[in-house]
């Protein structure tokens, strides 16, 4: 019904569309000035503060690193006192796994999800606007603690009892334990976000076989999203009342046990690494056909092997706990979970072999980024099936080589992929290439650095040297590679300079790059660099994996919508039939009133349990406004209705 | 563009493939390292890492060389390669190639739970038993004996004999700590409320340093131990000396320092027995001066470095439970040569 072919002339189809465009354009604006930054729900805006704040948060936490790199250059290093170095450490831990990781990953997933599925904005888009504001105030929260040296000092799993009341006295373990509640809510709304936005928007022709890879595994990161940060949640309100208003759930002398903590934390804390992995997979799967010229090999094996990492995800949690008295059976059956994981991201990466090897390669600044990522998640994989094996793991637990391990998977595995992106997306966002000249510096100086840095660590840790240390002893034979770690991060950081310079530069600089600067397959290149707030005058409808090397002269497009208030078209979830028109809210202040009343709540409790009637108050004000604004009269412009436009059809 | 690329990447490989071999060269550390076992656990644990290292190192070489030919390759083609047969040849490799991961994957397992089983604790027999509790920084050690005037407490240094398998008992007095000698054994945590049991044996006689391996706090850096591992009896005669009280005061000297040590600070915190000194805040002092190091590996059990411990312990190990004592010269000279009298 609300599809038609686009066989009438291009003369006609051209006016019609500037036509379309001027009250698209009238329609989607957000309200001018700060009031208009403040209340927008343009998924967009939203998701390019999200990106923006989370990069800010990971050069935070890597001059955190760079600090900690600098205290351990050196045994008996004095330069930080463990008071600070133990807050440093924690918080960089925090910063890079809740303010960066997670955030930017759901972050890219609001912005190009709708784009990929050629919708006009998010599901809930006001509840999307709630989200980001939540983070913003819980990150900025923890550094405001941190600059008043009131930063988290127990490592970014803080176990108790180490944490609790009696061990961390003072507020600085209450304001993360609140921080985590604050990131969490805002990553399930993400979640949330995607998950409808993904299963009800799709153009139609986008059947679930024809979802682009990218929004599978933002779907099925969501999914893990909102069954893991719960169990984070609870653990650290939990964690939260034994500090504030003392229950005891973790202390011994009171019946409570700190195992409890772990099993709660790391039920949240494995599915995590892969709430992080998951999306990078996808964003790889997703650039691999601009740059092999072929489609992705193997898409039901790569979307399924996803889906199966999401089960396996949440069933090996005990191995961050082997060292802990688990019984034997339980240690192999978790054993047994661990290294089956390892089927699936090996799956996937014989698939993405396959693709190099059969199709056409162009050595561009992303594609390096994606070999870089190869080779060292392949790595990272392996030490993590070793980790797997309880006796080595009893050995590798808790050392440099678990330092290792981790930022091979983290870093080697999701921050290179993202990298890859930036310079991937990085046209669509600005209508600018970033430079491919100043990338490959950026791709080299990243890969020497980071195997520099991070590949001593393997054999420190088998060495004997544990992790958080502020400083080791002279005769632990631990200072050469300890140096050279050191020295890799400094080229790690002027990558990352390198990187900064290349995007301020380029933003003015750059070259222009059209629609389609890859020829890639997906439907955000189908639309201008940068989108419009609508994101497509007409949506195109798809008939197959890659829309935009298969589509003719006369596919057809989305009409029928109409243009003068938001609606976006719903399609049914399995092969994204058209099923009804709906009418999407508008700018609102409200989300912002309810972050602000929520994070008033989490603050405030530090302090006094006051913190919660006069928070709770605050947030019934707010959700009422937002709720009665939802009541208002559909805004009917004279002169236009809906049915001339169902004549059209 | 892609010209310059070729060579920098196979570069890139062979970094890492040296940095590879570094690493399997290299595996000599010194008397703390996974790689260097002393004993029957930590040997079995340490096939089993070369058994890991070696099918890594395969799989890694064989991805990165599979990727950078692949990508090397496709340069001389004009367009990809994605005609129904390349793509059924490609379905083949790669079936075969997870077929593989799923046998190896397998084949690592029964390995893992094979060693997992041999390096557990037998479930009876009668084994020197040593409890070990941790403290925030530095560990209790407390040698089990049925007759209670037998056991012995001492810190941060476990004497075992070479050849047996020692038992331990692992707890924790305040926050998790996580007990590990590499050269002997894996790690295991030590939680409060919890009583986790591990067995370590040393082949031949030498000196193991192990450090705590959970994040404790403030000094966790500063929290070594020592396993002593010497022949028999050698250890039943050390065993035998620390069940003494401690000596008596020699000298002038140490009787004074005995009087200052029983009438300043000290005296809340340490035990030393045969003295009213009883306390269990702190480290059991009594044979103290049969230890090398003070302050759990920190520093040596020497006049100079024990002077300023018991002055200003603060400065050695920021943080630490010990306060700042206040001692005039003389009074800090007897102590020293008191407690250097306790051997």
């Amino acid at each position: 019904m609300n599809v038609e072919s686009a066989t009438v002339t291009t003369d006609d189809v051209r006016a019609r569309e500037e036509r379309e465009r001027a009250i698209l354009e009238r329609t989607w604006a957000s309200p001018p000035g700060l009031w208009g930054w403040l209340t927008t729900t343009n998924h967009k805006s939203i998701a390019r503060r999200y990106i923006i704040t989370a990069f800010i948060f990971f050069l935070l936490g890597g001059i955190e690193a760079a600090v900690i790199r600098l205290q351990l250059s050196r045994p008996e290093n004095r330069i930080l006192g463990p008071d600070l170095y133990d807050q440093f450490f924690s918080m960089h831990g925090t910063t890079m796994m809740f303010l960066f990781a997670v955030p930017i990953m759901e972050a890219l997933g609001l912005y190009f999800v709708p784009l990929m599925i050629g919708t006009r904005n998010v599901a809930l888009p006001r509840l999307n606007a709630f989200g980001y504001y939540v983070y913003l105030i819980g990150g900025v929260m923890i550094y405001v603690a941190f600059i008043l040296n009131i930063g988290v000092d127990t490592g970014w799993f803080s176990y108790v009892p180490l944490s609790g009341p009696q061990y961390s006295p003072g507020k600085r373990v209450d304001f993360w334990a609140q921080m985590i509640t604050f990131t969490e809510i805002a990553a399930i709304v993400g979640g949330i976000e995607i998950i409808v936005t993904a299963f009800k928007q799709r153009v139609p022709g986008m059947s679930l076989n024809r979802i682009p890879i990218y929004v599978w595994a933002m779907i099925i990161t969501s999914f893990m999203v909102l069954f893991a940060m719960p169990a984070v949640m609870l653990s650290s309100s939990m964690l939260a009342t034994d500090r504030l208003i003392s229950t005891h759930f973790f202390n011994p002398a009171e019946g409570g046990d700190p195992m409890l903590w772990q099993h709660l934390f790391w039920f949240f804390g494995h599915p995590e690494v892969y709430i992080i992995f998951i999306p990078a997979t996808g964003l790889v799967s997703t650039m691999l056909p601009s740059f092999t010229r072929r489609p992705t090999f193997g898409y039901l094996a790569l979307v399924l092997s996803l889906v199966a990492t999401g089960f396996i995800g949440f069933g090996l949690w005990v191995h961050h706990m082997f060292a802990t008295d688990v019984p034997q059976l339980g240690q192999s059956f978790f054993t047994a979970a661990s290294m089956m994981i390892a089927i699936p991201s090996g799956i996937q990466i014989f698939c993405w072999l396959a693709s190099l090897w059969s199709g056409k390669v162009r050595f561009a600044t992303p594609m390096l980024f994606i070999l870089g990522f190869i080779a060292l998640f392949v790595l990272g994989g392996l030490t993590g099936v070793m980790l797997a094996a309880v006796p080595l793991d009893l050995q590798v637990h808790d050392t440099f080589f678990v330092v290792a391990h981790f930022h091979y998977v983290l870093i080697g595995g999701a921050v290179f992929p993202l990298f890859g992106a930036f310079y991937y997306w990085f046209p669509k966002w600005t209508g600018r290439m970033l430079s491919e000249r100043v990338g490959k510096w950026n791709f080299w100086l990243l890969f020497i650095g980071f195997n520099l840095t991070f590949f001593p660590m393997h054999q420190l840790g088998l060495q004997g040297m544990p992790r958080r240390v502020y400083t080791y002893q002279e005769g632990t034979g631990w200072a050469n590679l300890n140096a050279l770690a050191s020295i890799g991060a400094v080229i790690i950081a002027t990558s990352v300079v390198i990187f900064i310079a290349n995007v301020l530069w380029s933003c003015r600089n750059g070259l222009a790059a059209g629609n389609n600067p890859w020829e890639s397959d997906t439907l955000e290149w189908d639309t201008q660099s940068p989108p419009p707030p609508y994101n497509f005058v007409f949506p195109p409808t798809v008939n197959s994996r890659t829309p935009m090397w298969t589509r003719t002269a006369d596919t057809p497009v989305v009409t029928g919508l109409r243009s003068e208030c938001r609606e976006v078209l719903l399609t049914n979830p399995l092969d994204a039939e058209p099923d009804r028109r709906y009418e999407m809210p508008g700018p609102s202040i409200w989300p912002l009133m309810l972050a602000l009343g929520v994070g008033v709540t989490f603050i405030v409790v530090i302090f006094t349990p006051w913190g919660i009637p006069i928070g709770g108050t605050l947030c019934a004000i707010a959700l009422i406004g937002w709720f009665w604004s939802g009541n208002r009269p559909e805004p009917n412009l004279p002169g236009q209705t809906r049915e001339p436009l169902e004549d059209e059809l | 563009m892609s010209h310059p690329i070729k060579p920098r990447l196979n570069v890139a490989a062979l970094r890492i493939l040296i940095a590879a071999a570094c690493l399997s060269l290299a595996s000599c550390g010194g008397n703390h390292s996974a790689l260097n076992p002393a004993g029957p656990q930590s040997e079995r644990i340490g096939n089993l890492w070369w058994l890991l290292f070696t099918v890594s190192v395969i799989v890694f070489v064989l991805v990165v060389a599979f990727m950078l030919y692949g990508a090397y390759r496709s340069r001389r083609r004009n367009n990809a390669a994605t005609d129904e047969n390349a793509e059924r040849r490609m379905a083949r490799a790669v079936s075969i190639a997870v077929a593989v991961t799923v046998v190896t994957l397998f084949g690592l397992l029964v390995a893992s739970v094979l060693t997992g089983r041999a390096i557990s604790p037998p479930p009876s027999g009668d084994f020197l038993t040593i409890k070990i509790t941790g403290h925030q920084w530095w560990w209790e050690v407390e040698y089990e004996d049925p007759v209670a005037s037998q056991r012995v407490t001492t810190a941060n240094e476990i004497h075992i004999p070479t050849g047996q398998t020692v038992m331990l008992k692992l707890t924790s007095h305040d926050v998790i700590h996580s007990f590990w000698v590499p050269s002997l054994h894996g790690k295991k945590d030590l939680i409060p409320d919890h009583e986790i049991i591990t067995t370590i044996q040393a082949d031949a006689p030498g000196t193991f340093r192990g450090q705590c391996a959970e994040f404790c706090g403030h000094q966790h850096a500063h929290m070594a131990f020592f396993i002593i591992a010497e022949p028999p009896d050698q250890f039943q005669a050390w065993l035998e000396n620390q069940r003494k009280p401690s000596v008596q005061p020699a000298d002038q000297l140490q009787a004074r320092g005995q009087q200052v040590f029983l009438t300043k600070s000290c005296v809340l915190c340490h035990t030393i027995q045969g003295t009213p000194a009883g306390a269990h805040v702190g480290p059991n002092l009594t044979h103290v001066a049969s230890r090398q190091t003070i302050a759990a590996g920190t520093i040596p059990f020497a006049h100079d470095s024990l002077a300023r411990w018991v002055v200003d312990s603060q400065s050695v190990k920021p943080g630490n439970r010990m306060p700042q004592n206040m001692l005039s010269p003389e009074e800090l000279q007897a102590l020293l040569a008191y407690l250097e009298s306790l051997k």
